[in-house]
């Protein structure tokens, strides 16, 4: 137990091209790991969407930190409290770190609703809710400091993590003060928990309130911060790399933890709670008397809302670590596969083996038209088809009957076909979805892998090249 | 000579009950066997891969589905619908007739064959004996069906009698139209509706004719259970013993008890995998619905003996959760219900080799209906007339 402490060790910092490294001492016994920059993986209520444990397990890597939302789990609030063995256990999850979020990325979050003494949770298709407490208003308070009262420690069963962010959709000075307010009493009332505690950096798009929301979040010991409302549809790359590098910079250094990693190691003592809380009494025991230790920080930046790979690579740069992993649900909700090249290895045995994206010569003009039509003419619409993909269901797949990739090692790619792709998506059949979250969560994730030996390579440039290289050709 | 070989492994000393292995061009089948249905080369959700951890050694696909999208030719250039959906295992096709019957309106039969308007594009099609079987060879299926005049169960009269008699001819054409003898075998369809002398006329012409297998055609169409369990029997009675015996459309797990007891080797529905997707779970003592609010809290498996990957991990409550988030809940529920149907068909298949079907249809009834009184009628009749007295 006492060796289980979350920290992040960075092998790699280059200036304005992004951080590498591992973050370690996840999971109940500190066993897990995490690779930075990563993505975390995304489900509805613990499950991949589509996928069972069978077609799950055809992946061969996949993140060791699970992200549940919220307001997906806000309805089985009782079941949760019946249920005693916390929500991993309850979702058939074994090794794996659960990461709360307030909402769901992948889904478009109406704003509004959030008080100083609500947070408006919305289900499945429906109206915004509240989550109530005895058929009234839960307070917010409550519902997220569960060792102020025995019901409502629910959602201690959930999760490792978990954002703190009351006032997401809010940007503005009273706000803001409002939401640090709230985070210092969070905090202090259960400082054990603050290990497990991303603070939200916010301030829309004014750069002032930015910067000052990241000062006044680093003042506060949290775990990493996440940075929210820079979505997709939100604001433009440019606008948003200038924020993030305004607010990375004002996140405390990499340096103490780069360089002092023995400081860090003592000094960081996480309790042995990093997550399943589970109510048990001991480790309740265990993390009042690690209250008043003094903990250095740990930094990760989350950037929430991003998984375009363009996006990803420019937000790395500018110093962003980990990202939701809902970018390849989204691309299978539109019948679409991911196909852009990431593949810079000049090493040709290599090169056989990542999935490469070379289209045939002819083949290649006809994706580049795809993007015209489809590609990104309103990039503002999270739901419209990018250039890193195809649509499996357009005509011209129908007599296609090579792989996705050609080369890809996922079980879509080795055992079927575009034209039995498109037959399934315009036979309206479950298994396209299957099929393709299988293939589209492997190639992403294959990326965030190609991503991460370019930065220790050296050769960030030239995987933007290549990955961008689909977009530039339409224009 | 067909491709096909019955082995005769056991039969059940009281019932007409056989346990068989069938086999077919891509691999044995133990029978008796439940086929689920994959109606436009997929079933449901669920990989090959995960159809084949199941144990399931054939499954079924739809001619007129898969003729109209995404056709004949381009599943030919596939390799057939083993290719296109890569399965390694046995195929059967229907001829198509029965949905374009059931499903299109406006449909017209002739001598020639059904006509019907193309619901995707509004063109006239003609589905002819030669046709089907044309469709079914591109689709290389290890058994086609032929094309029958499919007459609903519940019609009467000399409409039945006409259809009897042209399922005959088209037999016979669609004997002479298979291309492929050698590779892909060829059933022929028993009609007749719910009478006695039709259905023996057309067992006696033909089972005149050499094909490898024959399927009970025309029930399981909204007709009293009584005439269903009579007419099932009545055509056992006559079919050769040597040839495999398919009843089409039957699921629910008592039919298929009943009717293994009737001695058919061969079934198929979509019932099992239609019901998992509303949220019903088959159990040896009927269903749960698990999207009903009383297994929102309950944190046992479906059924704590089933060894399916789903029962092995998930709880009730948790499907139950689930069937709001995602439709990975529905494939959940799918995998067990065919996980469901495979090991009934396993277990009755295995007290036939032991000799003791009898003893497992007496166990099997009394954990499905809470009481004798409860047992069906007509379950009881039917085994009454195979010597199995239910006490
Ligand atoms: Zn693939
Ligand atoms: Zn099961």
């Amino acid at each position: 137990m006492a060796g289980c402490r979350m920290k992040l060790e960075l092998s790699r910092v280059a200036l304005g091209k992004g951080r590498l490294g591992v973050l370690k001492g996840l999971g109940k016994t500190g066993q897990l790991s995490l690779e930075v920059p990563g993505c975390l993986l995304h489900t509805h209520l613990g499950t991949v969407p589509h996928l069972t444990q069978d077609t799950l397990s055809t992946l061969s890597t996949l993140p060791s930190v699970t992200q549940i939302t919220l307001s997906n789990i806000a309805e089985h609030q009782e079941v949760l409290e019946e249920f005693k063995d916390g929500f991993r256990k309850f979702a058939g999850l074994h090794d794996t770190v659960l990461y709360c979020a307030l909402h769901d990325p992948a889904t478009p979050c109406p704003t509004g609703h959030t008080t100083n003494k609500t947070v408006s949770v919305w289900g499945k298709g429906r109206e915004p809710e509240l989550v109530p407490e005895h058929g009234g208003r839960r307070d917010v308070a409550d519902q997220h400091l569960p060792i102020r009262g025995s019901e409502s420690q629910w959602i201690a069963h959930l999760a490792t993590w978990m954002s703190v962010s009351w006032f997401t959709k809010i940007p503005g000075v009273a706000m803001l003060q409002l939401k640090h307010m709230r985070l210092e009493e969070y905090i202090l009332s259960t400082s054990w928990r603050a290990w497990r505690c991303f603070g939200v950096v916010e301030g829309g798009d004014i750069l002032e309130e930015r910067v000052r929301s990241a000062k006044e979040t680093a003042k506060r010991p949290v775990s990493g911060f996440c940075l929210d409302g820079l979505q997709t549809g939100s604001m433009d790359q440019a606008l948003r790399t200038q924020l993030i590098s305004a607010v990375t910079k004002e996140l405390p250094e990499d340096k103490p933890r780069h360089s002092d990693k023995s400081l860090l190691h003592m000094s960081a003592p996480l309790p042995a709670v990093m997550e399943d809380l589970c109510g048990s009494q001991r480790e309740l025991k265990a993390c009042e008397e690690l209250k008043h230790t003094r903990v250095h920080m740990l930094l990760e930046g989350l950037l929430q809302g991003v998984g375009r790979p363009d996006e990803v690579l420019a937000s790395v740069e500018a110093g962003v670590d980990l990202f939701e992993g809902f970018f390849p649900f989204q691309v299978t909700e539109r019948g679409c596969a991911l196909i852009f090249n990431f593949n810079i290895s000049s090493n040709p045995e290599l090169a056989g083996r990542a999935p490469p994206a070379e289209l045939e010569p002819g083949e290649d003009q006809e994706t580049a038209g795809d993007s015209q039509h489809n590609g990104d003419l309103n990039p503002d619409d999270q739901t419209q088809m990018t250039s890193f993909e195809i649509n499996l269901k357009d005509k011209r797949y129908q007599g296609d009957f090579r792989p996705l990739v050609e080369g890809c090692g996922c079980y879509c790619c080795r055992n079927h076909q575009r034209a039995y792709l498109h037959h399934l998506l315009v036979t309206n059949e479950l298994l396209a979805g299957v099929l393709l979250m299988i293939h589209n969560t492997a190639h992403y994730h294959a990326f965030f892998s190609a991503l991460r030996d370019a930065l220790a390579e050296d050769t960030l440039d030239l995987l933007k090249r290549r990955v961008l290289g689909q977009t530039e050709r339409k224009d | 000579a067909s491709p096909l070989t019955l082995r005769i492994v056991a039969e059940c000393p009281v019932t007409k009950a056989r346990a068989c292995d069938l086999i077919l061009p891509h691999s044995a089948v133990s029978t008796p066997v439940f086929m689920p249905v994959g109606t436009q080369g997929t079933l449901k959700g669920i990989t090959v891969d995960q159809l084949d951890a199941l144990g399931c050694q054939i499954c079924l696909g739809n001619t007129y589905h898969l003729g109209m999208r995404p056709g004949p030719d381009l599943i030919e250039k596939a390799n057939g619908l083993h290719g296109f959906m890569n399965w390694k295992r046995n195929l059967l096709t229907d001829s198509g007739g029965f949905q374009m019957v059931s499903l299109v309106e406006l449909s017209e039969i002739t001598e020639e064959g059904v006509k019907f308007k193309s619901p995707y594009d509004g063109k006239e099609i003609l589905l002819t004996p030669e046709k089907s079987i044309s469709i079914q060879n591109s689709l290389g299926s290890d058994i086609m069906m032929q094309l029958d005049d499919v007459v609903s169960s519940t019609v009467t009269g000399p409409r039945v009698e006409e259809a009897m008699h042209r399922s005959i001819r088209w037999l016979d054409r669609c004997i002479s139209a298979n291309k492929n003898p050698e590779k892909q075998n060829l059933f022929a369809i028993i009609q007749g509706g719910l009478n006695t002398e039709l259905r023996k006329a057309c067992l006696d012409e033909m089972t005149q004719r050499d094909v490898p297998g024959f399927a009970i055609g025309g029930l399981s169409g909204g007709e009293e259970k009584d005439d269903f369990w009579r007419m099932v029997t009545l055509s056992t009675d006559h079919l050769p013993r040597e040839k495999p015996r398919y009843l089409m459309g039957v699921g629910y797990a008592v039919d298929l008890v009943v009717c293994v007891a009737l001695g058919c080797d061969m079934f198929d529905c979509v019932f099992p995998t239609r019901t998992a997707r509303f949220g019903s779970a088959l159990v040896p003592w009927g269903s749960l619905q698990i999207k009903n609010k009383q297994y929102a809290k309950d944190f046992e498996p479906i059924d704590p003996d089933c060894q399916c990957p789903t029962c092995k991990r998930h709880s009730r409550a948790y499907l139950h959760a689930l069937f709001k988030s995602d439709s990975a809940a529905m494939h959940h529920v799918t995998i067990h219900n065919i996980a469901y149907q495979l090991n009934l068909m396993l277990s009755v298949r295995q007290s036939i080799v032991e000799g003791c079907f009898p003893e497992f249809i007496r166990t099997f009834m009394k954990r499905m209906f809470p009481s004798r009184d409860q047992y069906p009628g007509w379950a009881v009749d039917a085994l009454a007339s195979v010597n199995i007295t239910l006490e």
